[in-house]
């Protein structure tokens, strides 16, 4: 039986927008030509391809539901209370493999000794196997290397074959759709000189698929970044919280965008009374320091939701409520850097030429408005929305740290550093879960960043002069 | 042997644009004696500028000089390694660019900025270089040298900012100055002035000049030797007398025929005319005098500038003050004057794109500045403007079609859409413009063929009158005048109204039944045409005139 | 001038958001701990801190003291005269906040001129060699440490400082001269975390100038490429960079509040974490209000300081 939570229900209504913006766009060759130019820089096709990457999964971790209780007597179907999502069941081993404590990433033992039974007269403290970690092999310590090896290079075996399958069924694709030969098509694909994007994707997602065909590979018999305090999958974790991260880089965009557009572009366009008040508004809210902002409405949503905790049954949504409640409050706070900018671009194209003529001819200011001020300062609204994205991410990160970001029982790379942190102080040292969640969120945010300059130095014009 | 200042040589250059090289500049050749001054004389693309950054190797990193030789007293200048080649800059060669306001340095003050390049070459102290700086601003001709040297460029006018460019460049004697462009931005009493200065500090100092231009009027008051380049070539080179008295080239005499003068009224531009028939009255045939289209009297556009926190009027610019003048139907007024005398804020007064500070704008009877919001949107479509910058005038994400039609729509949104998309398509193919061009994007077009739009854009709505604010003045002299031409025949098809704002006195002289000389917001001679500009009354117009490059 | 509206309305939104949401009975509940506690302690607590006062407008008194025998007044209009008042637990706001400012100032201003100090000649070096590999593969550096999350630095850095090189402490703090060693690590740590930002930033200024057409008259001069860097495109590039650092000059009072408190510096902006754990209102509001105060004075002097800058807006 499907639940849509509120955040998922906002993550397809945003793939939704995605895609309609898509198709708008390949039938205007104005916009279609610089999207193109952004992904034949191959620095902005391999980001996007990472991007894309965790999008899938993130989605994949929206689509949830009660899932089904087997029963052998009734006839009546049972849905259990819990929310699981469609990537919690393809990644079911990972979810179900819990050991007792800590255990180092590919690991068959436990990472903290233990008191052994051995026999009446010496308990023998030492390393116990781990229960699902490593359990198909006799001797580890042996055999471990060459297992792992081998694995490996299943993996990749195993990744080449879905590449090459895909890479058959693109080539035919083309080779249909402009009827060549298939082997041309392929020397069109890899050599031509002009678009270098489909190459670039394609060699991508080899790169991509080889990485996850090994990581699951070795997922099924080891884990793969150790396990945590209680004994939870690290590889799992992380994953589980790609959703999380991606959540709030994008709805709080979605929360921000419609104030940041109206009253920035009201502000430069109007001017008079209407800039000054909008002028008011978002100077007094950002001389309230940002965190403070967001701590304060945490802590106001904390005490009301301790003072009425019969509105929240279900844990998983008391916890997405708090992530909905977050993107909220970051995106309220954080309308006022885009509005300056639409403010600052109204203002100025306000006077420019065109629109002077518009308003010759008679035009109405709110059909000027959104015939030709709007168009015209979209990129600077693009640029902003893939710019905040990492920083947003970023943000999450160091909020959970402080208790303002999201429910502890959502997962979320905060929250995995948070627990981490003092793991740190340990002899030995656990260090895989921290770095574990640090290495997936760098990548997101890195490969965000790469994107978000490779888009800004293609839509916007001021760039172009220096050429 | 080679006693020449500049020998250029075969020249060959190119763009590297996307793995493929686009040449700029074809195998020119050309040689400047000493003392002598070369015009370069070429519409925009023709490669000129280029040319001049070539001699100074001042190109981009995305121009390769493919083969040539440029010789600089016997010494290949491409050959110099880059700190040799820093020696012959600001030393051997000098070099003046065009737009004065942005080629100096903001942050730095004048004094600075002359020392700066006076101690690069020469060693000197500090106190000598001062000296040397006020000896140079003196012989540009500013009058305050020791004031000007602590001040910033922007405190400068245009015309003190290009003498500082001057003697910038002339800080270390230099035998060769490369002189781009150096008097378009300015206004015409102002270039005179430069140009005369240029003149007299050439004979002083007995070096030569490189013009850069694509003025042919300033072209023959400075030129020695005169070279006309196009698309990357020299097409003809001559002395400055034989170019001017028989062009030979069939460009060149392009370039002629286009030019308006007060010769060509009442013909078309470009075409070769029986001068004798030309019967000066024609020009004023379908002026209909009686009627009264547009009336304004003492308009006022005043701007207050900081009005404080405590709202207290400090200062106000008085940008019109006090214009009064009548149009009749088919009757073109144009509206001169020199920047800054509020001839452009006229202009978006008359249609209350700017708030009217007092007086009145009568249309057909009608007060424009009393009008509610409603009648004066239905009045708009009688009164239209076209804009000078062809580039900021067309909205870069709407089809020329959707452009056009927007004032249809606006206007009489009653109108079908095949309708008005039939209207559209007669009115590109009436401009000159090819039906296809219905789906095309600005950035598709060159300059001319936007103002062509910009002018369809507004026939749409069936003006009477058009406000042509400066329509010309980036456009080259042969596009200009098939910009002119379309304004004429409209002008004689539709009997329309054109209220014409412009600098350039030459197009004044051709197309204008009234003039209005605008000084400092004010009118100081309004009357018929001809008769100002064959007896000017007010000693302003007399110096504008004579100001005037003559051919 | 035009601060006061702000402030008020700051105030306004501050009181909103803390008493409108949450009555003082909830607030007090949440203090007092148990579920079972009573009318009786709930009103004792509220009147010890002044919150059994009408929330705006006080009908039981009359004259001037409808309005000021209220919530509204004694907390947030006295925030006005700076008596932040008591905190919740008991101790003087403005005492802790005059003890606090000082250790975050010790980081916050050596970090700020060490972090200038090196983007800058980064910038410049980057600038200088445009267009060439060191340009490229600067930029991406650049960001990939921007993409680094700041509590990988900050526990990195305790890890490999503390842990295995043991050179400095990795937390805690003391007074006067012995409190360099505490402070090596943050600053250290909060300098380097600000290069891939600033780096990127400070470039694009600078690539900006070097287009512009000046450069091209200097080059004509004969100018070295180094020489204009230094002279004019920096001269140009420093006052959106001086008015930028200016801008936020008052807010380094306040502390990086991430930093402060993983390296148990007792500074302004810990101070504000362990409220807002401790959910203490009073210092929470303080606190907002302060930072308030300190970001609009900040706009203040960056108008200030951009009018002595440049001189175009400097003499007319």
């Amino acid at each position: 039986m499907p639940v849509i939570l509120v955040t998922d229900f906002l993550i397809f209504l945003l793939l939704i927008l995605a895609s309609s913006y898509v198709f708008y766009v390949c039938k205007r060759p104005l916009l279609r030509a610089p999207w193109a130019d952004v992904l034949k820089n191959r620095v902005g096709a391999i980001s996007f391809t990472v991007l894309m990457f965790y999008i899938f999964i993130a989605v994949l971790d929206s689509m949830h539901f009660h899932p089904r209780i087997s029963s052998s007597q009734e006839k009546k179907v049972v849905y259990s209370n819990e929310i699981t999502s469609v990537f919690d069941v393809i990644a079911s081993h990972l979810r179900t493999s819990t050991e007792k404590t800590y255990s180092a990433p590919l690991s068959a033992y436990q990472y903290s000794k233990e008191a052994a039974e051995v026999s009446n007269e010496n308990s023998h403290r030492d390393y116990p196997r781990l229960k699902y970690g490593g359990r198909h092999l006799t001797n580890p310590n042996k055999e471990i290397v060459s297992d792992v090896f081998s694995k490996i290079l299943k993996g990749i075996l195993i990744a080449a074959v879905f590449w090459i399958v895909l890479l058959m069924l693109i080539t035919f694709f083309y080779a249909h759709k402009k009827s060549s030969s298939f082997y041309a098509q392929i020397q069109q694909i890899f050599f031509s000189k002009q678009n270098r994007s489909l190459p670039t994707i394609l060699i991508t997602i080899l790169v991509l698929m080889i990485i996850t065909c090994v990581a699951v590979q070795l997922s099924f018999s080891y884990h793969v970044f150790g396990t945590d305090k209680v004994g939870q999958d690290v590889f799992y974790q992380a994953l589980k919280s790609i959703r999380t991260g991606i959540i709030i880089g994008t709805v709080t965009t979605l929360v921000m965008l419609p104030f940041a557009i109206t009253l920035g572009i009201m502000a430069g366009y109007f001017g008079g009374r209407v800039d000054d008040i909008i002028q008011y508004i978002y100077t007094t809210l950002n001389s309230v320091p940002g965190v403070l902002l967001i701590a304060a409405a945490i802590l106001m949503l904390h005490v009301y939701m301790g003072n009425n905790p019969e509105q929240f049954t279900n844990i998983t949504e008391r916890a997405d409520l708090r992530l909905l409640f977050l993107c909220m409050i970051l995106g309220i706070t954080s309308w006022t850097g885009l509005c300056r900018l639409l403010r600052g671009e109204s203002l100025k194209l306000r006077e420019t030429e065109y629109i002077v003529a518009a308003k010759a001819l008679g035009v109405r200011s709110f059909v000027i408005i959104f015939r030709h001020l709007l168009p015209n300062v979209m990129h600077i609204v693009l640029i902003t929305i893939v710019l905040d994205f990492s920083g947003l991410v970023l943000a999450e990160a160091v909020l959970s740290y402080v208790n303002i970001g999201v429910d502890p029982t959502t997962h979320s790379w905060g929250n995995m550093i948070n627990s981490a942190r003092l793991e740190m102080a340990r002899e030995p040292v656990v260090w895989w879960s921290l770095s574990a969640s640090l290495f997936f969120m760098f990548v997101l945010v890195l490969f965000a960043n790469l994107f978000s300059d490779v888009v800004r130095d293609v839509f916007d014009p001021r760039a172009k002069k220096h050429e | 042997m080679n006693k020449n200042v500049l020998d250029v040589r075969d020249l060959q250059v190119g763009f590297m644009n996307k793995e493929e090289l686009d040449i700029v500049i074809n195998n020119i050749s050309f040689s400047i004696q000493p003392g002598q001054t070369f015009a370069l004389l070429g519409e925009s693309g023709s490669g000129k500028s280029i040319t001049a950054l070539s001699i100074m190797r001042l190109l981009s990193d995305t121009a390769k000089v493919i083969s040539g030789e440029i010789l600089s007293s016997g010494t290949n200048l491409l050959h110099l390694t880059e700190k040799e080649m820093r020696e012959v800059r600001g030393k051997k060669i000098g070099m003046i660019f065009q737009e004065p306001m942005t080629s100096l340095n903001p942050v730095m003050t004048i004094g600075k900025q002359i020392t700066e390049s006076i101690l690069s070459k020469h060693k000197m102290n500090a106190e000598d270089a001062k000296e040397k700086s006020l000896d140079l601003l003196d012989a540009v001709g500013i009058r305050n040298p020791r004031r000007i040297i602590n001040e910033y460029p922007h405190q400068l006018s245009g015309g003190m900012k290009q003498r500082v460019m001057i003697s910038i460049a002339l800080s270390s004697n230099p035998q060769l100055l490369i002189a781009d462009e150096p008097t378009t931005s300015l206004d015409v009493t102002i270039q005179a002035q430069v140009l005369k200065l240029l003149q007299d500090l050439q004979n002083k100092l007995g070096m030569s000049i490189l013009f850069i231009t694509h003025d042919l009027s300033v072209a023959n008051s400075v030129a020695d030797s005169v070279a006309v380049m196009r698309d990357g070539k020299i097409i003809e080179k001559n002395s400055k007398n034989s170019f001017f008295a028989a062009p030979k080239h069939p460009y060149s005499k392009e370039l002629f025929l286009a030019l308006p003068d007060v010769s060509k009224r009442g013909e078309f531009l470009g075409k070769i005319s029986n001068r004798a028939s030309t019967n000066i009255f024609s020009t004023y045939k379908n002026i209909d005098t009686n009627s009264k289209l547009l009336e304004v009297n003492d308009l006022k556009v005043y701007f207050p500038i900081n009005s404080g926190f405590l709202n207290r009027r400090k200062n106000v610019v008085k940008a019109v003050d006090g214009v009064s003048f009548t149009l009749s139907k088919g009757e073109t007024l144009a509206v001169v004057g020199e920047s800054g005398c509020g001839k452009t804020t006229t202009g978006k007064g008359i249609l209350q794109l700017e708030t009217v500070t007092s007086g009145s704008v009568k249309y057909d009877g009608q007060e424009l500045t009393k009008s509610t919001d409603s009648k004066l949107r239905t009045l708009r479509s009688k009164l239209q403007i076209v804009f000078q910058d062809p580039f900021a005038s067309l909205n870069p994400r709407m089809t020329i079609g959707k452009i056009i039609e927007e004032g249809i729509t606006a206007q009489e949104p009653q109108v079908e859409s095949t309708e008005k998309k039939e209207r559209t398509i007669n009115l590109i193919e009436n401009v000159g413009l090819h039906a296809s061009h219905y789906l095309r994007y600005p950035h598709e077009f060159s300059g001319g063929q936007r103002q062509r739009i910009a002018i369809a854009r507004a026939l749409a709505v069936n003006p009477r009158l058009i406000i042509c604010d400066e329509p010309t003045s980036s456009l080259d002299v042969s596009v200009q005048a098939q910009i002119l031409n379309l304004l004429k025949e409209l002008q004689d098809k539709l009997g329309l109204s054109y209220l014409f704002i412009t600098h350039n006195l030459a197009v004044v002289s051709y197309i204008a039944h009234k003039i209005a000389v605008m000084y400092e917001g004010k009118i100081v001679e309004y009357g018929d045409a001809e008769t100002i500009l064959a007896r000017p009354q007010s000693a302003y117009t007399k110096k504008l005139l004579a100001a005037v490059p003559k051919l | 001038m035009y601060a006061v509206p702000i402030l008020i309305g700051i105030n306004l939104l501050t009181f909103v958001l803390f008493f409108v949401v949450n009555s003082p009975d909830e607030i007090a509940r949440l203090h007092l701990g148990d579920k079972y506690v009573t009318e009786v302690q709930i009103n004792a607590w509220k009147h010890d801190r002044g919150y059994d006062k009408p929330l705006l407008i006080n009908t039981d008194e009359s004259g001037m003291d409808v309005v000021t025998e209220t919530i509204f007044f004694d907390k947030s209009v006295r925030l006005f005269v700076f008596d932040f008042g008591v905190s919740d637990s008991g101790r003087n706001i403005g005492y802790d906040i005059k003890q606090r400012m000082w250790p975050s100032l010790a980081i916050a201003i050596p970090s700020l001129i060490m972090g200038l100090l090196i983007n800058i000649s980064f910038a410049l070096l980057i600038a200088f060699f445009r267009a060439t590999y060191i340009d490229y593969w600067g930029v991406i550096f650049c960001v990939a440490l921007m993409s680094i999350s700041s509590l990988f630095y900050i526990i990195g850095g305790q890890f490999l400082v503390g842990k295995l090189l043991q050179i400095v402490p990795i937390s805690g703090y003391d007074y006067g001269l012995s409190s360099i060693k505490f402070l090596v690590l943050p600053i250290l740590i909060s300098a380097i975390y600000g290069i891939g930002a600033g780096t990127r930033w400070y470039r694009t200024l600078f690539l900006e100038e070097i287009s512009k057409d000046y450069v091209r008259t200097a080059r004509a001069k004969g100018l070295s490429e180094k020489y204009i860097l230094f002279h004019h495109v920096l001269r140009n590039a420093l006052i959106p960079i001086l008015t930028g650092v200016v801008a936020i000059l008052p807010l380094l009072f306040l502390g990086s509040l991430i930093t402060e408190s993983f390296f148990s510096i007792p500074g302004l902006g810990s101070y504000t974490i362990d409220a807002i754990q401790r959910q203490d209102f009073a210092i929470v509001r303080s606190m907002v209000f302060l930072g308030a105060v300190l970001y609009i004075i900040g706009l203040i002097l960056t108008d200030i300081s951009y009018t002595f800058a440049d001189p175009r807006l400097r003499l007319k």
